[in-house]
């Protein structure tokens, strides 16, 4: 190379003094001087170091031939591209990454939780009862997650949560499409669904213990699905992403349907970017629509009567959410903040049966309700957070039809304050303590504090944004 | 010379090739690779760096503007060795792009390409940030810009194969500069061979083996792990019995523990571009190493 280097640069001589201006011409050729004698230079010195390691490997003669060549690549470093590494020659060479999230929890509640409601929001007792803060220590859910390629075309995944209880649920189970191209990607199976902005991230990477109230109220605190759901990312500078889902709606707010086709489907757009080098930013828009039938919740009747009351409909449920990052110069290592906030806003309607002891009273139903959460998270010191958030719901209007007169409408809007602090030690750890003002259920405020550790083992797992 | 031999490159190539396709998207994990790319593709390739000099690569996040990037990219080139890993697996998997699925043309890790330093011998987490490959930040090494620029101008060739005489063109012309550059470096940082230093994160086990600078002391406890006061006591104290010439840090480094240590050893606390972008003076590759050499050598003296 350097000997057809050093033709060229004399053919360049010849060619490039004519063509260069006269009064520039001979710094350019005492340039081109110095350069050659620079390549002379080095051309020596290569060659001297090469004569060296003649001379080493001749004193080292005596040693193996192997042993010989090891030293001498050991000697030039960098100079040679290595080998390439072996890859494990083994059974488990291809498993799957492994993360395992450990978490507890011990919560300390004013009021006793037996009680607890989100007053005018009717949610199914079983997803109720999955709300229900428990007092004392706890294990909070821990979570198992595999994950791996599955061939030049898929990718996929399972992620297992332990629940306090000894029960074991999936929240996620699918494969993913990584071959599709213009921007293109299919996913099958179980999944969170991509509506909003905390309801697809894994809930050991929200920022608070628990989920918002809005979250609670309109997706029984996180909603997944099992079906289909397609993306489309647009080829522009922009973040501009489509998405839409197809799949089972067996969970809240829909009800488990056995029944061809589609039970709940979503569609999704979202926009984000950067502003300078410190901020970026995303907003999205949802709309969740599932067909509940018989979707059943406990209530009180004007009278003070329980009652049971029955739900068959169309439910539509929109969301609107956006998140502001910022970072000096984008390293948020140091120092970072964070503004979430999302806004939920339902509209069921259809009919409902009313049953008071063993009569049912059917009737239409028709109801709008919303609520929003607003949080703000800053890290001031590396390791250490500290987070604000606020939330209220709007019952809205409610209208039973000609039951209106007999079931109760609440105008009550529950809110809640929590502020938290967490500590960080590695991106594998997280201490945190939470205090709140619980206002969900009318007429009980229940001051809480929480103290959790979420660790996370295994695989490094990258987060979404 | 060069100027000539470019000059004279690009108009064989415009009369014999055929008319330039749209230029090569690039993404570029960190601002090196961007500028070796720009290096070797001049402007056959539209570059776009992911990070800047004044992030650490390790703890970004996969934004929505890295998403949109990563959809149009014609070819990834980040350095591998996990140091993208809390990152780099969302854009993969959430672009929609084949072209820079691992496997592909379209996918380069630089860290393949040179001789890794630091590999761990045992993987426990307690050991701090620990990569299972080796030392991922292997940018500091000239020579290991070299043996990358090998290995990125034929993985761009595959990329585009209409421009791979380009490349090749252009990859001879970088190469003998290179050359050139890195003897010159190493004649000026002669004076360096041996000398005592601190760092602030184990981010130079390359500079240092390539200069014969000798690391006495690491201000962070465990990789990845920030100093606490008691560690830069026992550092200071380690610092009387043994002394040092300088504390060194990247350029995205908080500079408060080194600052700190410099005052009360009285030695000098050298913040290194660490990559392009990272000083005034590091505007390109060439700059980067000859600002690098430059700060060392006034610190050293």
């Amino acid at each position: 190379m350097y000997k057809r280097k050093i033709i060229a640069s004399g053919i360049i001589m010849m060619l490039g003094a004519p063509l260069s201006a006269v009064a520039g011409e001979s710094a350019e050729m005492q340039q081109i001087r110095q350069e050659i004698n620079a390549l002379k230079q080095s051309y020596e010195a290569r060659i001297q170091a090469l004569e060296l390691r003649l001379q080493k490997t001749e004193a080292a003669s005596s040693a193996a031939e192997s042993h010989a060549a090891q030293a001498e690549a050991a000697a030039s470093q960098a100079a040679a591209a290595p080998p390439a590494p072996a890859p494990a020659d083994n059974i488990n060479a291809f498993n799957p990454g492994v993360s395992l999230i450990l978490s507890g929890l011990y919560s300390n509640h004013s009021r006793d939780p037996a009680g607890h409601a989100i007053t005018g929001f009717h949610l199914p007792p079983a997803v109720m009862a999955d709300l229900q803060p428990q007092r004392g220590f706890s294990l909070a859910e821990s979570e198992l997650g595999i994950y791996a390629s599955v061939d030049q075309l898929f990718y996929g995944g399972l992620n297992f949560a332990i629940h306090p209880d000894n029960t074991v649920s999936t929240e996620e189970a699918f494969i993913q499409t990584t071959a599709l191209n213009h921007g293109l990607t299919l996913k099958a199976g179980r999944f969170f669904s991509g509506i909003g902005y905390l309801n697809e991230q894994h809930a050991h990477v929200w920022d608070f213990v628990d989920a918002p109230l809005a979250y609670q109220a309109f997706l029984g605190g996180q909603m997944n699905n099992d079906g289909l759901q397609l993306r489309w990312l647009a080829p522009t500078d922009t973040y501009f992403e489509l998405g839409a889902e197809v799949g089972r709606g067996a969970n809240y707010p829909g009800t488990g349907r056995d029944k061809n086709g589609s039970g709940a489907s979503a569609l999704f757009a979202h926009l984000g970017g950067d502003v300078g080098d410190s901020n970026s930013w995303r907003a999205g828009l949802s709309l969740l629509t599932t067909a509940p039938q018989d979707r059943q919740w406990d209530d009180t009747n004007l009278g003070g009567a329980g009652v049971t009351n029955s739900f068959s409909g169309n439910s539509k449920l929109w969301i609107a959410d956006a998140v502001w990052k910022w970072a000096p110069n984008g390293n948020a290592y140091y120092t970072n903040f964070k503004l979430q906030g999302e806004y939920l806003r339902r509209v069921e309607d259809g009919s409902l049966v009313y049953d008071l002891n063993g009569v049912a009273v059917p009737g239409s139903y028709a109801a709008t309700q919303s609520g929003w959460y607003l949080q703000g998270i800053y890290q001031f010191a590396p390791y250490w957070r500290a987070g604000l958030r606020t939330e209220r719901l709007d019952p809205g209007s409610v209208d039973y039809g000609v039951n209106d007169g007999v079931l109760s409408r609440p105008a009550y809007r529950p809110v809640r304050h929590s502020l938290m602090l967490d500590y960080n030690p590695s991106e594998f750890s997280r201490i945190r303590l939470q205090f709140a003002q619980d206002k969900a259920t009318q007429g009980a405020t229940d001051n809480q504090i929480f103290l959790q550790y979420q660790m996370s083992l295994g695989a490094h797992g990258a987060h979404k944004y | 010379m060069n100027r000539y031999s470019r000059f004279i490159a690009a108009a064989i190539l415009l009369a014999v090739a055929a008319p330039a396709s749209a230029a090569l998207n690039i993404l570029a994990c960190e601002p090196e690779w961007g500028a070796l790319a720009q290096e070797l593709g001049g402007d056959k390739v539209n570059v776009y760096n992911a990070t800047n000099a004044f992030q650490d690569p390790h703890h970004i996040q996969a934004k929505p503007s890295l998403l949109a990037r990563a959809r149009n990219a014609d070819m990834l080139v980040c350095t591998g060795s996990q140091l993208e890993i809390g990152w780099l697996p969302v854009l993969l998997q959430q672009s929609g792009n084949p072209k820079i699925q691992p496997g592909k043309p379209g996918y380069f890790e630089a860290a393949r390409f040179v001789r890794m330093l630091e590999v761990p011998t045992r993987l426990d987490r307690a050991d701090g940030d620990v990569h299972p490959g080796g030392n991922p930040h292997i940018q500091t090494d000239p020579r290991n810009i070299a043996l990358v620029a090998t290995g990125l101008a034929k993985q761009l060739a595959e990329a585009d194969p209409s421009n791979a005489a380009w490349y090749q063109a252009r990859y001879q012309a970088f190469s003998g500069r290179w050359q050139l550059a890195v003897t010159r470096w190493e004649k000026e940082s002669a004076p360096l061979k041996g000398v005592p230093i601190v760092v602030q994160h184990k981010g130079f086990p390359y500079l240092e083996n390539w200069l014969g600078l000798r690391e006495v002391a690491t201000l962070e406890p465990k990789p990845g792990v920030e100093p606490s006061s008691g560690h830069l006591v026992q550092v200071l104290e380690q610092l009387q019995r043994q002394p040092a010439k300088m504390i060194l840090r990247a350029a995205y480094n908080d500079g408060r523990p080194s600052e700190w240590l410099a005052e009360r050893a009285k030695i000098s606390a050298v913040a290194l571009p660490f990559t392009v972008g990272g000083s005034e003076q590091a505007k390109d590759l060439f700059s980067l190493f000859d600002d690098t050499v430059q700060r060392l050598l006034a610190a050293a003296k």
